[in-house]
């Protein structure tokens, strides 16, 4: 009888109950709440490990990266002596000569052919470019001395930014003695400074780094992404809708489902090899360009807005359908009005995902020669192309050092796009969205 | 060894699909709106509805009446091959609507269910503005091809539902953001917005209280005059106060049918008896 009694909580459920419910609810309320703070506990730690993470991410490419936004610039005295240069077609003169008189003037005491290699090897191939430009665009200058600021050659420039040490021994550094006493002239003139790097901003891919740009790779990034998306997202959304809210749903849709889910994890390259052997090899499209990586990224996004269409679908509630269709709405109708614009922000999502996940994607491209060399900045679809992913791959595997930040400051443009489609998405929910 | 066989075939009895029970009543009417001629419905390999055969009769209710589970909702669906969007629902029989069998492959089920509407157990408006929940039929369907027929078409709809004074004020609102009673009243505002010639409802006053209860039978003796009407529902009260004939389910089986008189003051069947005194159970 009393052994009953100490189990009264065997006795709570029964009609003879010795407790009161809020006495037993109160005794495992303690543990229920300790289980909650754990799982929140939990939480907030992974959540603080990711950031971590993300932190050190950013942290160390912002930090290799951002030195890539400043060039060493060298300011030089150019006369543009009219008997080197033709009024009448200013764009034949020999410009390299010019650029090497006017630092010849600067360092009168250099004479040997050995040391004024060494000499003009402190400025960049990219200073004739310049001052070509400059002369085609204002020709009334021919016959007067300008002052201008050319880019000095990356290694200059890594010694400006402290990546060349002075202490190593001569012969491990890529600057001899000699030259580091005329940079320090040029400094001493205050003819040497650090300016933003515009350059970076505005040319293409190029073999001196001091010359070399993401401009190319972006409006290449930008052509191919549009390629994808013009297909991808009304192919995919046309697919999703018509599995999902047309087709029987019998063993030829089960099986198309199950290739579809395959095709989302089949390795990105092999979406390559097939358009190498496709679009290149069978269709004959040109090598290189944006619309073949375009039509390749399309076949591995497909899957992706695919799956994610179909799951927005499949979340939009079956009575708002019965509704549409119990007043003798055809399919279509039905899909039009209600079932699609209740599912638009979830498909909207999968596409931005799936975008995302082309601007960053490399291997497959590399299949159909997007990872040639390319210096001219694309203009179209069918011009030669890089993209950014792929620019970023052949700058880490350059050997210069001035190489290796650009690295950095690629990623931080490829991760500011990034951030900026995920924001297009979220506005893009937000716009869509109907909270009701 | 005769225990296993006894088992066995103890066990095959009750797994065999059970026979129909036998309809007590007249199931014919006069100049009947629909037919249905031996109904059976499946979900997978699940029977829901067993060989039931009944008459709608023009400008007439009729009640559906029965315990929680017994096929109701499933038969009232099957009219307008609402069960056509459940998969692995399964119909065979005949059902004809004047005269057709509706279904028949040729039957196009869009004109079929502008014709016979449905109000759905559970209100379900369009997460659209309250003025779109009920003008979009209308508009899909071409009867009203201006703004103001629109307009007109929206105003008497929502007044013969009960609920023009309540929402004329925010047409422009979310359907989705009204009480669950003033939902209900919409979606029947909805449904008789393209003036179907037979309305389905499935517990239309299950969710209101006894005013809007009380309107929303006034609409169907006024629409009876031009429609029938199918109704199922749970209040004896509304049963017998709303319908000429009335029509007992239990377990998948049509029990009886009758007038709603007879139902309700001389059952037959013991089982309806039970039921509509409250015995059941
Ligand atoms: N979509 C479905 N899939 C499988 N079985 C179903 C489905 N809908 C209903 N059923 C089954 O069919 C039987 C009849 O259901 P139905 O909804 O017609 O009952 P009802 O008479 O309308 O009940 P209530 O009065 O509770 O609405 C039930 O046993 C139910 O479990
Ligand atoms: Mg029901």
């Amino acid at each position: 009888m009393s052994s009953s009694k100490n189990k009264s909580i065997a006795g709570a459920s029964g009609s003879s109950r010795r407790e009161r419910t809020i006495d037993i609810v109160n005794r495992r309320l303690a543990k229920r709440y300790r289980i909650e703070k754990r799982f929140r506990f939990y939480g907030l730690c992974s959540i603080i490990v990711s950031m971590v993470f993300l932190a050190v991410l950013l942290t160390s490419i912002v930090s290799n990266g951002y030195s890539a936004f400043f060039q060493t610039y060298v300011r030089l005295d150019i006369t543009l002596d009219s008997a080197m240069l033709d009024r009448e077609n200013p764009g034949k003169s020999n410009f390299q000569a010019i650029i090497k008189q006017s630092i010849n003037k600067l360092y009168p005491e250099v004479e040997d052919r050995k040391s004024k290699r060494e000499l003009y090897a402190l400025f960049s191939s990219g200073a004739a470019f310049q001052l070509r430009d400059l002369v085609m665009r204002h020709p009334d200058l021919i016959g007067t001395t300008v002052s201008l600021w050319v880019p000095a050659d990356d290694d200059v420039d890594m010694l400006m930014k402290g990546y060349i040490k002075r202490s190593v021994a001569e012969n491990e550094r890529r600057l001899s003695d000699r030259q580091l006493g005329w940079i320090d002239r040029l400094a001493d003139q205050d003819r040497i400074e650090k300016r933003f790097n515009v350059t970076f901003f505005t040319a293409g891919d190029s073999r001196e780094p001091e010359l070399a740009g993401i401009w190319g790779a972006v409006k290449g990034s930008f052509f191919t992404l549009l390629v994808t998306l013009v297909l991808s997202f009304p192919i995919g959304l046309a697919a999703a809708v018509y599995l999902e809210e047309f087709a029987p749903k019998n063993l030829a849709t089960d099986f198309i489902e199950v290739n579809i889910n395959n095709l989302a994890a089949v390795p990105s390259i092999v979406f390559g090899l097939l358009g190498l052997a496709v679009f290149l090899n069978f269709f004959g499209m040109p090598r290189s360009t944006p619309l073949v990586g375009g039509l390749v990224l399309m076949l591995m996004t497909l899957p992706t807005i695919i799956i994610a269409s179909r799951a927005a679908l499949k979340a939009v509630p079956p009575s708002i359908r019965e509704a549409a269709l119990g007043v003798g709405s055809s399919k279509m109708q039905m899909v039009s009005s209600h079932v699609l614009p209740l599912a638009l922000p979830g498909m909207l999502t999968g596409t931005i995902i799936g975008m995302a996940q082309a601007l960053g994607e490399t291997a497959p491209l590399l299949m159909i020669g997007m990872v040639a060399f390319i210096v001219d900045i694309p203009g179209g679809f069918t011009d030669p192309a890089a993209v950014m992913p792929v620019q970023i791959y052949l700058w880490a595997d350059s050997p210069e050092r001035a190489f290796l930040e650009r690295t950095s400051a690629a990623i931080l443009v490829l991760l500011a796009f990034l951030v900026l489609m995920n924001a297009a998405a979220v506005i893009m929910r937000k716009r869509f969205e109907k909270r009701w | 060894m005769q225990e296993v066989l006894k088992k066995k075939s103890l066990e095959k009895r009750v797994l065999a699909p059970r026979e129909s029970r036998k309809t007590i009543g007249n199931i014919n009417v006069q100049n009947p709106r629909m037919v249905c001629r031996n109904v059976d419905v499946y979900y997978d390999d699940k029977q829901a509805i067993r060989k039931v055969s009944i008459d709608i009769g023009r400008n007439e209710v009729l009640a559906m009446i029965g315990p929680s589970g017994c096929g109701k909702s499933t038969f009232l669906r099957c009219l307008n091959r609402m069960n056509d969007t459940i998969d692995g629902c399964r119909v065979t029989g005949k059902i004809l609507f004047d005269g057709k069998d509706i279904y028949d492959s040729s039957v196009d089920v869009v004109p079929l269910r502008a014709q016979i509407g449905m109000v759905f157990q559970k209100p379900n408006p369009f997460p659209k503005s309250i003025y779109e929940n009920v003008s979009w039929a209308p508009k899909i369907h071409g009867l009203a091809e201006s703004k103001a027929e629109a307009d007109e078409i929206v105003e008497s709809s929502l007044h013969k539902a009960g609920l023009w004074d309540e929402v004329k004020d925010r047409l422009d609102q979310p359907g989705t953001g009204l009480s669950g009673g003033q939902q209900q009243r919409l979606c029947i505002a909805r449904a008789i917005a393209v003036s179907p010639e037979v309305i389905l409802m499935d517990e239309p006053c299950s969710a209101l209280d006894p005013i809007a209860t009380a309107k929303i039978e006034d609409l169907i003796d006024e629409l009876r005059e031009q429609y029938t009407i199918v109704i199922v529902t749970h209040s004896m009260q509304q049963a017998s106060r709303v319908s000429q004939r009335t029509a007992f389910f239990h377990l998948g089986d049509l029990i009886e049918v009758g007038s709603t008189d007879t139902i309700f003051t001389k059952p037959s069947h013991q089982l309806t008896e039970d039921y509509i005194t409250g015995r059941y159970g």
